[in-house]
Protein backbone atom coordinates (compact mmCIF):
# COMPACT_ATOMS: atom_id res chain seq x y z
CA UNK A 1 0.00 0.00 0.00
CA UNK A 2 1.20 3.52 -0.75
CA UNK A 3 1.88 5.80 2.17
CA UNK A 4 -1.19 7.88 3.10
CA UNK A 5 -0.98 11.56 4.02
CA UNK A 6 -3.74 13.77 5.38
CA UNK A 7 -3.70 17.51 4.75
CA UNK A 8 -4.92 19.28 7.88
CA UNK A 9 -7.04 22.41 7.51
CA UNK A 10 -6.75 24.62 10.59
CA UNK A 11 -7.67 28.10 11.69
CA UNK A 12 -6.49 30.17 14.64
CA UNK A 13 -4.54 27.20 16.00
CA UNK A 14 -7.48 24.80 15.93
CA UNK A 15 -7.62 21.82 13.58
CA UNK A 16 -10.78 21.49 11.52
CA UNK A 17 -13.22 18.61 12.24
CA UNK A 18 -12.05 17.03 8.99
CA UNK A 19 -8.65 16.29 10.61
CA UNK A 20 -10.04 13.19 12.33
CA UNK A 21 -12.44 12.39 9.45
CA UNK A 22 -9.41 11.89 7.19
CA UNK A 23 -8.10 9.18 9.54
CA UNK A 24 -11.42 7.36 9.24
CA UNK A 25 -11.15 7.63 5.44
CA UNK A 26 -7.54 6.33 5.47
CA UNK A 27 -8.70 3.29 7.46
CA UNK A 28 -11.28 2.59 4.74
CA UNK A 29 -8.45 2.49 2.20
CA UNK A 30 -6.25 0.31 4.38
CA UNK A 31 -7.46 -0.88 7.77
CA UNK A 32 -3.85 -0.98 9.00
CA UNK A 33 -3.07 2.53 7.76
CA UNK A 34 -1.51 5.05 10.07
CA UNK A 35 -1.75 8.21 8.00
CA UNK A 36 0.75 11.02 8.37
CA UNK A 37 -0.71 14.47 8.99
CA UNK A 38 0.72 17.43 7.12
CA UNK A 39 0.21 20.76 8.84
CA UNK A 40 1.41 23.96 7.17
CA UNK A 41 1.42 27.49 8.53
CA UNK A 42 3.48 29.87 10.61
CA UNK A 43 4.08 30.88 14.19
CA UNK A 44 2.08 30.11 17.31
CA UNK A 45 -1.06 29.12 15.37
CA UNK A 46 0.87 26.42 13.55
CA UNK A 47 2.39 25.07 16.77
CA UNK A 48 -1.01 25.01 18.45
CA UNK A 49 -2.54 23.19 15.47
CA UNK A 50 0.28 20.61 15.48
CA UNK A 51 -0.24 20.07 19.21
CA UNK A 52 -3.91 19.20 18.68
CA UNK A 53 -3.27 17.08 15.59
CA UNK A 54 -0.65 14.89 17.29
CA UNK A 55 -3.34 13.72 19.69
CA UNK A 56 -4.82 11.66 16.85
CA UNK A 57 -1.94 11.16 14.38
CA UNK A 58 1.16 9.04 15.09
CA UNK A 59 3.25 11.27 12.85
CA UNK A 60 2.77 14.94 12.05
CA UNK A 61 4.80 16.71 9.37
CA UNK A 62 5.05 20.38 10.22
CA UNK A 63 5.88 22.87 7.48
CA UNK A 64 6.55 26.32 8.92
CA UNK A 65 7.04 29.19 6.51
CA UNK A 66 6.20 32.86 6.92
CA UNK A 67 4.54 32.90 3.48
CA UNK A 68 2.13 30.20 4.69
CA UNK A 69 0.68 32.28 7.55
CA UNK A 70 -2.43 32.43 5.37
CA UNK A 71 -3.15 29.19 3.47
CA UNK A 72 -2.30 30.05 -0.14
CA UNK A 73 -2.99 26.92 -2.19
CA UNK A 74 -0.32 27.62 -4.81
CA UNK A 75 2.42 28.04 -2.19
CA UNK A 76 1.25 25.01 -0.24
CA UNK A 77 1.19 22.95 -3.42
CA UNK A 78 4.81 23.90 -4.09
CA UNK A 79 5.76 22.95 -0.52
CA UNK A 80 3.96 19.59 -0.75
CA UNK A 81 5.61 18.73 -4.06
CA UNK A 82 8.98 19.11 -2.29
CA UNK A 83 8.18 16.84 0.67
CA UNK A 84 5.81 14.14 -0.63
CA UNK A 85 7.44 10.79 -1.49
CA UNK A 86 6.59 9.54 -5.02
CA UNK A 87 3.45 7.42 -5.22
CA UNK A 88 1.87 8.85 -2.08
CA UNK A 89 -1.84 8.99 -1.48
CA UNK A 90 -2.91 12.42 -0.23
CA UNK A 91 -6.28 13.03 1.44
CA UNK A 92 -7.64 16.58 1.45
CA UNK A 93 -11.00 17.92 2.69
CA UNK A 94 -13.30 18.94 -0.17
CA UNK A 95 -13.94 22.54 0.89
CA UNK A 96 -12.85 25.88 -0.52
CA UNK A 97 -9.19 25.33 0.25
CA UNK A 98 -9.13 21.72 -0.98
CA UNK A 99 -10.85 22.74 -4.21
CA UNK A 100 -8.09 25.32 -4.70
CA UNK A 101 -5.22 22.96 -3.89
CA UNK A 102 -6.00 19.40 -4.87
CA UNK A 103 -6.50 19.29 -8.69
CA UNK A 104 -3.24 21.14 -9.38
CA UNK A 105 -1.37 19.08 -6.77
CA UNK A 106 -2.41 15.87 -8.55
CA UNK A 107 -0.87 17.17 -11.78
CA UNK A 108 2.39 18.22 -10.13
CA UNK A 109 2.90 14.87 -8.37
CA UNK A 110 1.61 12.95 -11.42
CA UNK A 111 -1.05 11.19 -9.38
CA UNK A 112 -4.64 10.24 -10.09
CA UNK A 113 -7.30 12.65 -8.84
CA UNK A 114 -10.75 11.93 -7.54
CA UNK A 115 -12.80 14.55 -5.73
CA UNK A 116 -15.69 14.97 -3.31
CA UNK A 117 -15.65 11.34 -2.25
CA UNK A 118 -18.50 10.26 0.05
CA UNK A 119 -17.51 6.67 0.72
CA UNK A 120 -14.54 4.40 0.16
CA UNK A 121 -15.24 0.76 -0.64
CA UNK A 122 -11.63 -0.41 -0.54
CA UNK A 123 -8.82 -1.27 -2.92
CA UNK A 124 -8.89 -3.93 -5.63
CA UNK A 125 -5.61 -4.46 -7.45
CA UNK A 126 -4.35 -0.95 -8.16
CA UNK A 127 -7.85 0.55 -8.11
CA UNK A 128 -9.29 2.56 -5.26
CA UNK A 129 -13.07 2.08 -5.27
CA UNK A 130 -15.08 5.10 -4.16
CA UNK A 131 -18.59 6.52 -4.20
CA UNK A 132 -19.33 10.03 -5.46
CA UNK A 133 -22.49 11.94 -6.23
CA UNK A 134 -23.44 13.62 -9.50
CA UNK A 135 -26.26 15.89 -10.63
CA UNK A 136 -26.50 17.68 -7.31
CA UNK A 137 -26.92 14.43 -5.39
CA UNK A 138 -29.78 13.08 -7.53
CA UNK A 139 -27.68 10.01 -8.37
CA UNK A 140 -24.55 8.38 -6.97
CA UNK A 141 -21.75 6.74 -8.92
CA UNK A 142 -19.25 3.98 -8.23
CA UNK A 143 -15.87 5.23 -9.42
CA UNK A 144 -12.57 3.38 -9.77
CA UNK A 145 -9.34 5.28 -9.57
CA UNK A 146 -5.97 3.76 -10.53
CA UNK A 147 -3.69 4.70 -7.64
CA UNK A 148 -0.57 2.84 -8.87
CA UNK A 149 1.31 6.14 -9.24
CA UNK A 150 -0.31 7.73 -6.19
CA UNK A 151 -3.51 9.70 -5.78
CA UNK A 152 -4.91 12.95 -4.51
CA UNK A 153 -8.37 12.36 -3.06
CA UNK A 154 -10.70 15.04 -1.72
CA UNK A 155 -13.28 13.91 0.82
CA UNK A 156 -16.62 15.47 1.57
CA UNK A 157 -16.61 17.04 5.04
CA UNK A 158 -18.92 15.14 7.38
CA UNK A 159 -19.06 12.01 5.20
CA UNK A 160 -16.58 9.98 7.27
CA UNK A 161 -17.30 9.37 10.95
CA UNK A 162 -14.19 9.92 13.07
CA UNK A 163 -13.09 6.86 15.03
CA UNK A 164 -12.82 7.56 18.73
CA UNK A 165 -9.51 6.41 20.15
CA UNK A 166 -7.12 7.21 22.95
CA UNK A 167 -4.65 10.06 22.40
CA UNK A 168 -1.65 8.77 20.47
CA UNK A 169 0.74 11.62 21.28
CA UNK A 170 2.35 11.42 17.87
CA UNK A 171 5.73 12.74 16.85
CA UNK A 172 6.02 16.13 15.16
CA UNK A 173 8.62 16.07 12.36
CA UNK A 174 9.74 19.50 11.15
CA UNK A 175 9.99 19.39 7.34
CA UNK A 176 10.30 23.17 6.91
CA UNK A 177 13.91 23.10 5.71
CA UNK A 178 12.99 20.94 2.72
CA UNK A 179 10.59 23.50 1.30
CA UNK A 180 12.97 26.24 0.13
CA UNK A 181 11.86 29.55 -1.34
CA UNK A 182 8.12 29.94 -1.94
CA UNK A 183 6.61 32.42 -4.38
CA UNK A 184 3.23 32.52 -6.07
CA UNK A 185 1.39 34.40 -8.79
CA UNK A 186 -1.51 34.88 -6.39
CA UNK A 187 -1.31 36.87 -3.17
CA UNK A 188 -3.84 36.97 -0.34
CA UNK A 189 -5.00 40.49 0.49
CA UNK A 190 -7.77 40.26 3.11
CA UNK A 191 -11.02 38.58 4.06
CA UNK A 192 -14.26 40.53 3.79
CA UNK A 193 -16.92 39.32 6.22
CA UNK A 194 -20.38 38.59 4.84
CA UNK A 195 -22.72 41.56 5.09
CA UNK A 196 -25.45 41.30 7.69
CA UNK A 197 -28.87 41.41 6.11
CA UNK A 198 -32.15 42.96 7.26
CA UNK A 199 -33.21 39.65 8.84
CA UNK A 200 -30.97 37.33 10.85
CA UNK A 201 -32.14 33.87 9.80
CA UNK A 202 -29.95 32.24 12.44
CA UNK A 203 -32.16 33.74 15.17
CA UNK A 204 -35.45 32.21 14.03
CA UNK A 205 -37.11 29.02 15.30
CA UNK A 206 -39.14 28.56 12.15
CA UNK A 207 -37.79 29.06 8.64
CA UNK A 208 -39.79 29.07 5.43
CA UNK A 209 -36.95 28.23 3.06
CA UNK A 210 -37.32 28.51 -0.69
CA UNK A 211 -35.34 27.09 -3.60
CA UNK A 212 -35.40 27.12 -7.37
CA UNK A 213 -39.02 25.92 -7.24
CA UNK A 214 -40.15 29.45 -6.39
CA UNK A 215 -39.46 30.14 -10.09
CA UNK A 216 -39.44 33.92 -10.11
CA UNK A 217 -38.79 36.91 -7.93
CA UNK A 218 -42.43 37.96 -7.64
CA UNK A 219 -43.27 34.60 -6.09
CA UNK A 220 -41.01 35.24 -3.09
CA UNK A 221 -43.99 37.15 -1.65
CA UNK A 222 -45.86 33.84 -1.38
CA UNK A 223 -43.22 32.53 1.02
CA UNK A 224 -43.05 35.85 2.86
CA UNK A 225 -46.80 35.81 3.51
CA UNK A 226 -46.57 32.32 4.98
CA UNK A 227 -43.57 33.35 7.09
CA UNK A 228 -45.40 36.46 8.35
CA UNK A 229 -48.39 34.32 9.28
CA UNK A 230 -46.21 31.81 11.13
CA UNK A 231 -43.98 34.42 12.77
CA UNK A 232 -41.13 32.88 10.79
CA UNK A 233 -38.39 34.19 8.51
CA UNK A 234 -37.79 33.45 4.84
CA UNK A 235 -34.49 31.76 4.02
CA UNK A 236 -33.36 30.13 0.79
CA UNK A 237 -30.95 27.91 -1.09
CA UNK A 238 -28.23 29.04 -3.44
CA UNK A 239 -30.13 29.37 -6.76
CA UNK A 240 -32.42 32.00 -5.21
CA UNK A 241 -29.43 34.15 -4.27
CA UNK A 242 -27.68 33.54 -7.61
CA UNK A 243 -30.81 34.81 -9.34
CA UNK A 244 -30.81 37.87 -7.03
CA UNK A 245 -34.32 37.12 -5.77
CA UNK A 246 -33.12 37.31 -2.16
CA UNK A 247 -30.07 38.80 -0.47
CA UNK A 248 -27.14 36.45 0.26
CA UNK A 249 -27.73 36.94 4.01
CA UNK A 250 -30.81 34.69 3.57
CA UNK A 251 -28.85 31.75 2.14
CA UNK A 252 -28.62 28.53 4.16
CA UNK A 253 -25.68 26.27 3.34
CA UNK A 254 -21.94 25.79 3.36
CA UNK A 255 -21.41 29.04 1.48
CA UNK A 256 -24.18 30.78 3.40
CA UNK A 257 -25.46 30.67 6.97
CA UNK A 258 -25.66 27.75 9.37
CA UNK A 259 -29.09 27.68 11.00
CA UNK A 260 -30.52 25.77 13.97
CA UNK A 261 -34.28 26.25 13.78
CA UNK A 262 -36.91 24.02 15.40
CA UNK A 263 -38.91 23.73 12.19
CA UNK A 264 -37.54 24.00 8.66
CA UNK A 265 -40.00 24.18 5.76
CA UNK A 266 -38.00 23.33 2.63
CA UNK A 267 -40.13 24.62 -0.23
CA UNK A 268 -39.04 23.81 -3.78
CA UNK A 269 -35.55 22.96 -2.54
CA UNK A 270 -33.90 19.92 -4.14
CA UNK A 271 -31.58 19.29 -1.18
CA UNK A 272 -28.02 19.51 -2.50
CA UNK A 273 -25.48 18.64 0.21
CA UNK A 274 -24.09 22.17 0.25
CA UNK A 275 -27.52 23.35 1.34
CA UNK A 276 -28.08 20.57 3.89
CA UNK A 277 -24.66 21.32 5.41
CA UNK A 278 -26.13 24.58 6.71
CA UNK A 279 -29.02 22.96 8.61
CA UNK A 280 -27.93 21.91 12.10
CA UNK A 281 -29.52 21.02 15.41
CA UNK A 282 -31.78 18.30 13.97
CA UNK A 283 -34.85 20.43 13.22
CA UNK A 284 -38.20 19.03 12.13
CA UNK A 285 -37.85 19.23 8.34
CA UNK A 286 -40.87 19.45 6.07
CA UNK A 287 -40.11 19.11 2.36
CA UNK A 288 -42.55 20.28 -0.29
CA UNK A 289 -41.38 19.61 -3.83
CA UNK A 290 -42.92 18.77 -7.20
CA UNK A 291 -40.21 16.20 -7.88
CA UNK A 292 -40.86 13.03 -5.85
CA UNK A 293 -37.20 12.01 -6.42
CA UNK A 294 -35.73 15.20 -4.93
CA UNK A 295 -32.91 14.30 -2.50
CA UNK A 296 -34.51 16.54 0.15
CA UNK A 297 -37.08 13.78 0.78
CA UNK A 298 -34.27 11.53 2.03
CA UNK A 299 -33.51 13.84 4.93
CA UNK A 300 -36.90 15.39 5.64
CA UNK A 301 -39.23 14.17 8.39
CA UNK A 302 -42.35 14.91 6.40
CA UNK A 303 -42.62 15.03 2.63
CA UNK A 304 -45.34 16.41 0.38
CA UNK A 305 -45.21 16.15 -3.41
CA UNK A 306 -46.90 19.31 -4.59
CA UNK A 307 -46.38 22.59 -6.40
CA UNK A 308 -45.31 25.15 -3.78
CA UNK A 309 -46.81 28.00 -5.81
CA UNK A 310 -50.25 26.52 -5.17
CA UNK A 311 -49.59 24.76 -1.86
CA UNK A 312 -48.06 27.64 0.09
CA UNK A 313 -50.87 30.19 -0.45
CA UNK A 314 -53.45 27.59 0.61
CA UNK A 315 -51.39 26.74 3.68
CA UNK A 316 -51.17 30.44 4.56
CA UNK A 317 -54.94 30.83 4.23
CA UNK A 318 -55.59 27.78 6.38
CA UNK A 319 -53.30 28.95 9.17
CA UNK A 320 -54.93 32.41 9.13
CA UNK A 321 -58.39 30.88 9.20
CA UNK A 322 -57.43 28.70 12.11
CA UNK A 323 -56.30 31.68 14.09
CA UNK A 324 -59.10 33.90 12.80
CA UNK A 325 -56.55 36.38 11.62
CA UNK A 326 -58.32 38.59 9.13
CA UNK A 327 -57.00 38.06 5.62
CA UNK A 328 -55.19 41.16 4.41
CA UNK B 1 -7.74 41.30 -22.75
CA UNK B 2 -8.00 37.99 -24.63
CA UNK B 3 -10.23 35.62 -22.67
CA UNK B 4 -10.87 31.93 -23.17
CA UNK B 5 -13.87 30.32 -21.48
CA UNK B 6 -13.94 26.52 -21.22
CA UNK B 7 -17.53 25.30 -21.27
CA UNK B 8 -19.45 22.04 -21.20
CA UNK B 9 -22.89 20.94 -22.36
CA UNK B 10 -24.68 19.04 -19.60
CA UNK B 11 -28.15 17.73 -18.78
CA UNK B 12 -30.01 20.65 -17.24
CA UNK B 13 -30.93 19.57 -13.72
CA UNK B 14 -33.39 22.44 -13.32
CA UNK B 15 -35.33 21.02 -16.30
CA UNK B 16 -34.85 17.28 -15.74
CA UNK B 17 -35.34 14.71 -13.05
CA UNK B 18 -32.26 12.53 -13.31
CA UNK B 19 -33.21 8.87 -13.10
CA UNK B 20 -31.52 5.54 -13.67
CA UNK B 21 -32.07 3.62 -16.89
CA UNK B 22 -33.79 0.23 -16.80
CA UNK B 23 -30.45 -1.62 -16.74
CA UNK B 24 -29.51 0.46 -13.70
CA UNK B 25 -25.99 1.19 -14.97
CA UNK B 26 -26.46 4.67 -16.41
CA UNK B 27 -28.82 7.59 -16.14
CA UNK B 28 -31.86 7.65 -18.41
CA UNK B 29 -30.53 9.80 -21.26
CA UNK B 30 -33.55 9.83 -23.58
CA UNK B 31 -35.53 13.06 -23.54
CA UNK B 32 -33.02 14.92 -21.36
CA UNK B 33 -32.89 18.65 -21.90
CA UNK B 34 -29.29 19.81 -22.28
CA UNK B 35 -27.88 23.26 -21.78
CA UNK B 36 -24.58 24.93 -21.03
CA UNK B 37 -23.31 24.10 -17.54
CA UNK B 38 -24.69 26.84 -15.29
CA UNK B 39 -21.42 28.17 -13.87
CA UNK B 40 -19.84 28.13 -17.37
CA UNK B 41 -22.58 30.50 -18.50
CA UNK B 42 -21.72 32.87 -15.63
CA UNK B 43 -18.07 32.61 -16.76
CA UNK B 44 -18.98 33.70 -20.30
CA UNK B 45 -21.01 36.64 -18.95
CA UNK B 46 -18.08 37.66 -16.76
CA UNK B 47 -15.72 37.47 -19.74
CA UNK B 48 -18.07 39.67 -21.78
CA UNK B 49 -18.30 42.22 -18.96
CA UNK B 50 -14.50 42.36 -18.68
CA UNK B 51 -13.91 42.80 -22.42
CA UNK B 52 -16.75 45.34 -22.44
CA UNK B 53 -14.72 47.44 -19.99
CA UNK B 54 -11.13 46.90 -21.10
CA UNK B 55 -11.51 45.62 -24.67
CA UNK B 56 -10.44 42.33 -26.16
CA UNK B 57 -12.16 39.21 -27.37
CA UNK B 58 -13.92 36.24 -25.84
CA UNK B 59 -13.50 32.70 -27.19
CA UNK B 60 -15.63 29.85 -25.88
CA UNK B 61 -14.20 26.34 -26.27
CA UNK B 62 -15.65 22.94 -25.55
CA UNK B 63 -14.46 19.37 -26.00
CA UNK B 64 -17.13 17.12 -27.44
CA UNK B 65 -19.15 16.14 -30.48
CA UNK B 66 -21.48 17.85 -32.92
CA UNK B 67 -24.33 18.00 -30.38
CA UNK B 68 -22.17 20.27 -28.26
CA UNK B 69 -22.05 22.97 -30.93
CA UNK B 70 -25.39 24.35 -29.70
CA UNK B 71 -23.91 25.73 -26.49
CA UNK B 72 -21.17 27.49 -28.46
CA UNK B 73 -23.79 29.15 -30.67
CA UNK B 74 -25.77 30.14 -27.60
CA UNK B 75 -22.74 31.79 -25.99
CA UNK B 76 -21.85 33.48 -29.29
CA UNK B 77 -25.38 34.86 -29.37
CA UNK B 78 -24.63 36.27 -25.89
CA UNK B 79 -21.69 38.09 -27.42
CA UNK B 80 -18.71 35.72 -27.45
CA UNK B 81 -16.56 36.47 -30.50
CA UNK B 82 -15.51 32.91 -31.30
CA UNK B 83 -16.57 29.34 -30.60
CA UNK B 84 -14.30 26.32 -30.95
CA UNK B 85 -15.37 22.69 -30.78
CA UNK B 86 -12.39 20.41 -30.11
CA UNK B 87 -13.59 17.08 -31.36
CA UNK B 88 -12.03 13.67 -31.93
CA UNK B 89 -13.07 10.09 -31.20
CA UNK B 90 -9.74 9.74 -29.42
CA UNK B 91 -11.08 12.02 -26.66
CA UNK B 92 -13.94 9.68 -25.71
CA UNK B 93 -13.71 8.45 -22.14
CA UNK B 94 -11.30 11.17 -21.04
CA UNK B 95 -11.15 11.79 -17.31
CA UNK B 96 -10.61 15.28 -15.88
CA UNK B 97 -6.88 15.11 -16.53
CA UNK B 98 -7.54 14.07 -20.14
CA UNK B 99 -9.79 17.10 -20.71
CA UNK B 100 -7.26 19.40 -19.06
CA UNK B 101 -4.51 17.92 -21.30
CA UNK B 102 -6.55 18.69 -24.44
CA UNK B 103 -7.31 22.23 -23.26
CA UNK B 104 -3.67 22.84 -22.33
CA UNK B 105 -2.55 22.14 -25.90
CA UNK B 106 -5.29 24.41 -27.24
CA UNK B 107 -4.36 27.24 -24.84
CA UNK B 108 -0.70 27.02 -25.85
CA UNK B 109 -1.64 27.59 -29.48
CA UNK B 110 -3.38 30.85 -28.60
CA UNK B 111 -2.48 33.97 -26.69
CA UNK B 112 -4.93 34.25 -23.80
CA UNK B 113 -4.52 36.57 -20.84
CA UNK B 114 -7.29 34.98 -18.84
CA UNK B 115 -8.86 31.53 -18.86
CA UNK B 116 -12.18 30.98 -17.15
CA UNK B 117 -14.05 27.79 -16.33
CA UNK B 118 -17.20 27.19 -14.33
CA UNK B 119 -16.54 26.09 -10.76
CA UNK B 120 -17.88 22.61 -11.44
CA UNK B 121 -20.07 20.71 -13.89
CA UNK B 122 -22.76 18.07 -13.42
CA UNK B 123 -20.24 15.58 -12.05
CA UNK B 124 -19.34 17.98 -9.23
CA UNK B 125 -15.64 17.24 -9.65
CA UNK B 126 -14.38 20.87 -9.75
CA UNK B 127 -11.13 19.68 -11.30
CA UNK B 128 -10.36 20.83 -14.85
CA UNK B 129 -9.51 24.48 -14.11
CA UNK B 130 -7.02 23.68 -11.35
CA UNK B 131 -5.42 20.93 -13.42
CA UNK B 132 -5.14 23.15 -16.50
CA UNK B 133 -3.50 25.93 -14.46
CA UNK B 134 -0.95 23.50 -13.00
CA UNK B 135 -0.14 22.09 -16.46
CA UNK B 136 0.42 25.63 -17.78
CA UNK B 137 2.17 26.84 -14.60
CA UNK B 138 -0.37 29.67 -14.42
CA UNK B 139 -1.73 30.95 -11.10
CA UNK B 140 -5.20 29.61 -10.24
CA UNK B 141 -8.12 30.55 -8.04
CA UNK B 142 -11.33 28.61 -7.53
CA UNK B 143 -14.81 29.74 -6.45
CA UNK B 144 -14.24 33.24 -7.82
CA UNK B 145 -17.15 35.60 -7.22
CA UNK B 146 -15.73 38.93 -8.38
CA UNK B 147 -13.02 40.05 -10.81
CA UNK B 148 -11.58 43.51 -11.21
CA UNK B 149 -8.87 44.33 -13.74
CA UNK B 150 -6.27 46.41 -11.92
CA UNK B 151 -3.90 46.94 -14.82
CA UNK B 152 -2.69 44.86 -17.75
CA UNK B 153 -0.75 42.46 -15.57
CA UNK B 154 -2.94 41.94 -12.50
CA UNK B 155 -6.46 41.24 -11.33
CA UNK B 156 -8.10 41.66 -7.95
CA UNK B 157 -10.44 38.76 -7.34
CA UNK B 158 -12.57 37.50 -4.50
CA UNK B 159 -13.24 33.85 -3.67
CA UNK B 160 -16.30 32.51 -1.91
CA UNK B 161 -15.21 30.93 1.37
CA UNK B 162 -17.28 29.73 4.32
CA UNK B 163 -20.32 31.55 5.64
CA UNK B 164 -20.52 33.98 2.73
CA UNK B 165 -17.15 35.55 3.57
CA UNK B 166 -14.99 36.65 0.66
CA UNK B 167 -11.26 36.07 0.36
CA UNK B 168 -9.62 38.89 -1.61
CA UNK B 169 -6.55 38.08 -3.68
CA UNK B 170 -4.32 39.75 -6.20
CA UNK B 171 -3.43 37.44 -9.09
CA UNK B 172 -1.04 37.82 -12.03
CA UNK B 173 -2.15 37.21 -15.60
CA UNK B 174 -2.18 34.96 -17.46
CA UNK B 175 -4.13 32.92 -14.95
CA UNK B 176 -6.98 30.42 -14.69
CA UNK B 177 -10.07 31.22 -12.60
CA UNK B 178 -13.02 28.95 -11.84
CA UNK B 179 -16.19 31.02 -11.65
CA UNK B 180 -18.88 30.56 -9.02
CA UNK B 181 -22.56 30.99 -9.90
CA UNK B 182 -24.08 34.30 -8.85
CA UNK B 183 -21.00 36.38 -9.81
CA UNK B 184 -23.16 38.37 -12.25
CA UNK B 185 -26.53 38.26 -13.99
CA UNK B 186 -26.07 36.45 -17.29
CA UNK B 187 -27.82 38.25 -20.12
CA UNK B 188 -30.83 36.74 -21.80
CA UNK B 189 -30.40 35.01 -25.13
CA UNK B 190 -33.37 34.99 -27.48
CA UNK B 191 -34.01 32.82 -30.51
CA UNK B 192 -33.29 35.81 -32.70
CA UNK B 193 -29.78 36.13 -31.31
CA UNK B 194 -29.10 32.45 -31.90
CA UNK B 195 -30.37 32.72 -35.49
CA UNK B 196 -27.97 35.59 -36.10
CA UNK B 197 -24.94 33.41 -35.34
CA UNK B 198 -26.35 30.25 -36.94
CA UNK B 199 -24.06 30.42 -39.95
CA UNK B 200 -20.89 31.65 -38.26
CA UNK B 201 -18.27 28.93 -38.85
CA UNK B 202 -17.09 27.03 -35.78
CA UNK B 203 -13.66 25.41 -36.12
CA UNK B 204 -13.50 21.76 -35.00
CA UNK B 205 -9.82 20.92 -34.50
CA UNK B 206 -8.96 17.23 -34.05
CA UNK B 207 -6.26 15.53 -31.99
CA UNK B 208 -3.83 15.40 -34.92
CA UNK B 209 -4.52 19.00 -35.95
CA UNK B 210 -3.71 20.14 -32.42
CA UNK B 211 -0.78 17.74 -32.14
CA UNK B 212 -2.24 15.82 -29.19
CA UNK B 213 -0.82 12.34 -28.59
CA UNK B 214 -3.92 10.10 -28.40
CA UNK B 215 -2.19 8.00 -25.73
CA UNK B 216 -2.34 10.96 -23.31
CA UNK B 217 -6.11 11.41 -23.54
CA UNK B 218 -9.32 9.41 -23.82
CA UNK B 219 -10.06 6.06 -22.27
CA UNK B 220 -6.51 4.61 -22.50
CA UNK B 221 -5.06 7.44 -20.39
CA UNK B 222 -7.93 7.75 -17.93
CA UNK B 223 -7.01 6.73 -14.41
CA UNK B 224 -10.46 7.57 -13.15
CA UNK B 225 -13.43 5.62 -14.49
CA UNK B 226 -17.07 5.70 -13.52
CA UNK B 227 -18.28 2.11 -13.21
CA UNK B 228 -22.01 2.79 -12.91
CA UNK B 229 -24.65 5.06 -11.48
CA UNK B 230 -26.95 4.04 -8.67
CA UNK B 231 -29.48 5.50 -6.29
CA UNK B 232 -28.47 4.69 -2.73
CA UNK B 233 -30.98 2.94 -0.54
CA UNK B 234 -32.80 5.62 1.40
CA UNK B 235 -32.11 6.04 5.04
CA UNK B 236 -35.23 6.57 7.06
CA UNK B 237 -36.57 8.97 4.46
CA UNK B 238 -39.47 11.33 4.91
CA UNK B 239 -42.94 10.19 5.90
CA UNK B 240 -44.81 11.12 2.73
CA UNK B 241 -48.21 12.70 3.16
CA UNK B 242 -50.38 11.07 0.50
CA UNK B 243 -53.73 12.78 1.03
CA UNK B 244 -55.46 15.52 -0.94
CA UNK B 245 -53.89 18.95 -0.73
CA UNK B 246 -56.44 19.99 1.86
CA UNK B 247 -55.76 16.90 3.98
CA UNK B 248 -52.01 17.37 3.67
CA UNK B 249 -52.29 20.98 4.80
CA UNK B 250 -54.38 20.02 7.83
CA UNK B 251 -51.95 17.28 8.79
CA UNK B 252 -48.96 19.55 8.24
CA UNK B 253 -50.40 22.28 10.47
CA UNK B 254 -51.03 19.70 13.19
CA UNK B 255 -47.46 18.36 12.97
CA UNK B 256 -45.80 21.77 12.82
CA UNK B 257 -47.87 22.98 15.75
CA UNK B 258 -46.77 19.94 17.76
CA UNK B 259 -43.13 20.86 17.05
CA UNK B 260 -43.64 24.41 18.28
CA UNK B 261 -43.77 25.97 14.84
CA UNK B 262 -47.07 27.76 15.46
CA UNK B 263 -47.20 30.28 18.20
Amino acid sequence: MPRIFAYIVHQAGVADDTATELIAAAKKIDAAASPTAIVTGWGADLDAACATVRASYAEVWKIAHEALAYPNAELIRKALVKVLPPGSMVLVPHEHFGIDLAPGLSIKVNAAFVSDVLAIEGVEGTDLKVVRQEFGGQVSAHVRCDVSSGAVVTLRPGAFQPVQSAAVNGTVVDKSSEVGVLAAGRRYLKTIAAVAGDVDITKHNVLVSIGRGIQEKDNVAIAQELADTLGAAVSCSRPVVDAKWLDSSRQVGSSGKTVRPKVYLACGISGAFQHLAGIKGNPFIVAINKNPKAPIFQVADIGIVDDILEFLPELTLKVREMRSVPVK
Amino acid sequence: MEILVCAKRVPDTSENEIELNSAGNDIQRDDLVYSINESDNYAVEEALQITGKVGGQVTVVTVGGEDDEEILRREMAMGANHGVLISDDAFNGSDGKGIATILKVFVQKGNYDLILTGVQAEDGAAQVGGMLAAMLDYPFASLVNSIEVVDGGKLTISREIEGGDREMNEIDVPCVLSIQTGINEPRYVGMRGIRQVASVPIPTPSASELGIDPATVGRPAAKVKRVDYFVPALGKGAEMLQGSREENIAKLIELVAAKGGLK
